[in-house]
């Protein structure tokens, strides 16, 4: 891999900028290692709280034409104890790129005991998942709140060493304010941004499709949302921003870059492209970078806000 | 999500019924592909195609009523809407001219007919073993010995209790014919996670490529949410259907264990 793709996002050290985003393929360290094999600089696991949950009935995922993915999958995952474990075979024998661990929880004081859990297990680094936009009490609804998040942020980063991501929803009348209460209590990192609050309804039958009713948009008809999302946040705060929404290609990531990312997040696109998007989409950041006349990645964060 | 009328439902045996519709995609499916199956305000599961018929159009899925998703499938009737999206996953490799072996258990043997129907197609020579509890439980019996009769194909039937052809279970009937030296190009299997495995054991032991294909948990089906992972592999995407070295690859989880919806990991 070409060293001009190597990152450093809070104290981590990518190969290259594209990171496995959460919820996707993140609940066992075989998949994990997988992505990483194919070519991710980074992964996130699957959110993980401190008990264990089977999420919300079928239908949990739905393809919406050709713009983008309807999800309530509810946060199913094995539990923090459990899933410590599987961090734990993940960093035996080497993995070659950092594994962060996506957590949340029903309070500030369970997000900090499940991300004290992960870490332990072996995380390099957490992100808070306060923007999932389908579940009660948790995610969204303390990511529309600077206070809630800045109060989780706190007891996280007073709970664990390692670098705290805090990943962020659109579904708030202004992000930024957001992401500075976030900076504020400590974050690391923002990673924006996580899907977007819809729906779909069967014609023929009435129904909602999604058992939920109600879930989270992702992929393409996301991005110009999100490219926005990571421009305003670049210019408001001094820690790293990690893309992430409706990236399949390596024309998105470097807007994303452009706008201001020091990595990006790919997730839904993996439907459409297989595990092969990673290096297709780094080798074309490298080439795009090559091309411009850069001597690193690094050159075109945030480009366009000097224009 | 596409929604289908039913066209026909079809009692198989006591607890298992077959459901078709019309949707031109499922009809267009291959042998050992999957759909998602959506009962309105109820569930979505995957299922098997166990019927694929191009020309008209028309598929059909076939179920065991074992919870509430296929008790209220069970309970349509031809007229009733469902919910279909696919077909996913890949298909059984099918060579022309050859010899195999399909050995079938309970409700797998949905994916083998379609296979065994094409397999006719390819002037393929078949022996087809299909295993079962009891008699009232056999499925597509008089479906498969017909195509098979069709085909000069070889059905062998195993029950557990004997009460139809020979007693045991179907790997039994399986190996007695490898020790008796008979030679086939591929064996395709399909059913209990058990069979299959022991299955996998004996065309190592014999040297027989072999193809099986799996069941997990699935959510999604377009290899995203990682419920139905195997190892490395994605049961919706990488199979359903895998080769006896993809099997080996996975081989302590394989027969052994899958996840469950909170990703933890539940006895086979």
């Amino acid at each position: 891999m070409s060293s001009r793709l190597a990152v450093e996002i809070a104290g981590l050290r990518l190969s290259n900028p594209t990171v496995l985003a959460a919820g996707i393929l993140g609940l066992s360290a075989a998949s994990l290692r997988e992505v990483v094999r194919q070519g991710a600089g980074a992964v996130v696991s699957k959110s993980v709280g401190l008990e264990p949950s089977s999420g919300y009935a079928n239908p949990a995922v739905f393809q919406v034409d050709d713009c983008g993915l309807l999800n309530a999958m509810g946060l199913p995952n094995p539990g923090a104890k459990h899933f410590a474990e599987e961090i734990r075979e993940l960093k035996t024998n080497g993995l070659g790129a950092p594994v962060i661990a996506s957590v949340f929880g029903f309070s500030a004081e369970e997000f900090a005991e499940a991300a004290q859990i992960l870490v332990k297990g072996g995380a390099d680094a957490v992100e808070l998942n306060v923007s999932c936009p389908h579940v009660k009490k948790t995610g969204s609804e303390i990511g529309q709140s600077p206070r809630l998040v800045s109060e989780v942020v706190k007891k996280v980063k007073s709970a664990v060493a390692k670098p705290v991501f805090v990943k962020l929803t659109p579904n708030v009348a202004d992000i930024v304010e957001v992401a500075e209460a976030s900076v504020e209590a400590g974050a690391d990192a923002i990673v924006a941004i996580n899907t977007v609050r819809g729906m779909a309804i069967d014609i023929e039958t009435a129904y909602p499709v999604l058992a939920n009713k109600i879930g989270g948009l992702s992929g393409s008809a996301l991005k110009p949302t999100a490219v926005r999302c990571v421009y305003e946040i670049y210019e408001a705060v001094k820690v790293p921003v990690v893309g992430c929404g409706g990236i399949a290609t390596w024309q998105d990531a470097v807007e994303f870059m452009l706008a201001g990312a020091s990595a990006v997040q790919i997730g839904t696109a993996i439907a459409s492209q297989g595990l092969g998007v990673f290096r297709s989409v780094s080798n074309g950041i490298d080439a795009y970078v090559h091309d411009k006349g850069f001597r690193s990645v690094k050159g075109i964060v945030g480009l366009s806000h000097r224009r | 999500m596409r929604t289908v009328k039913l066209t026909s439902v079809k009692a198989e045996t006591p607890a298992v019924k077959s459901f078709a519709f019309n949707d031109e995609l499922c009809s267009k499916g291959e042998p050992g592909q999957f759909v998602m199956v959506w009962m309105p305000g109820v569930d979505e599961v995957p299922m098997s195609l166990s019927m694929l018929n191009s020309r008209r159009g028309q598929a059909a899925i076939t179920a065991e009523r074992v919870g509430e998703a296929t008790e209220s499938l069970h309970n349509m009737k031809a007229g009733d809407t469902i919910g279909v999206r696919g077909p996913f996953g890949n298909n059984y490799t099918v060579s022309k001219a050859s010899k195999v072996m399909i050995v079938g258990g309970g409700t797998g043997l949905a994916s083998l007919v379609p296979l065994a129907e094409k397999l006719t197609k390819e002037r393929t020579k078949i022996t087809f073993l299909m295993g079962a509890k009891t008699k009232s439980t056999l499925l597509f019996h008089a479906h498969i010995s017909d195509v098979l009769s069709r085909a000069k194909g070889r059905l062998i039937v195993a029950t557990e209790d004997g009460s139809y052809g020979q007693r045991g279970l179907v790997t039994m009937s399986a190996e007695k014919l490898f020790k008796q030296g008979e030679q086939f190009n591929m064996i395709y299997t399909c059913g209990p996670e058990k069979m299959m495995q022991r299955m996998l054991h004996l065309t190592e032991r014999f040297h027989i490529p072999f193809e099986a294909s799996l069941e997990r948990f699935m959510r999604c089906a377009i290899g995203l949410c990682g419920t139905c992972v195997i190892g490395k592999y994605r049961v919706c995407q990488d199979g359903p259907i895998f080769s006896s070295q993809q099997l080996l690859e996975v081989k302590d989880e394989f027969g052994c264990w899958r996840r469950g919806f909170d990703g933890r990991k539940i006895r086979v």
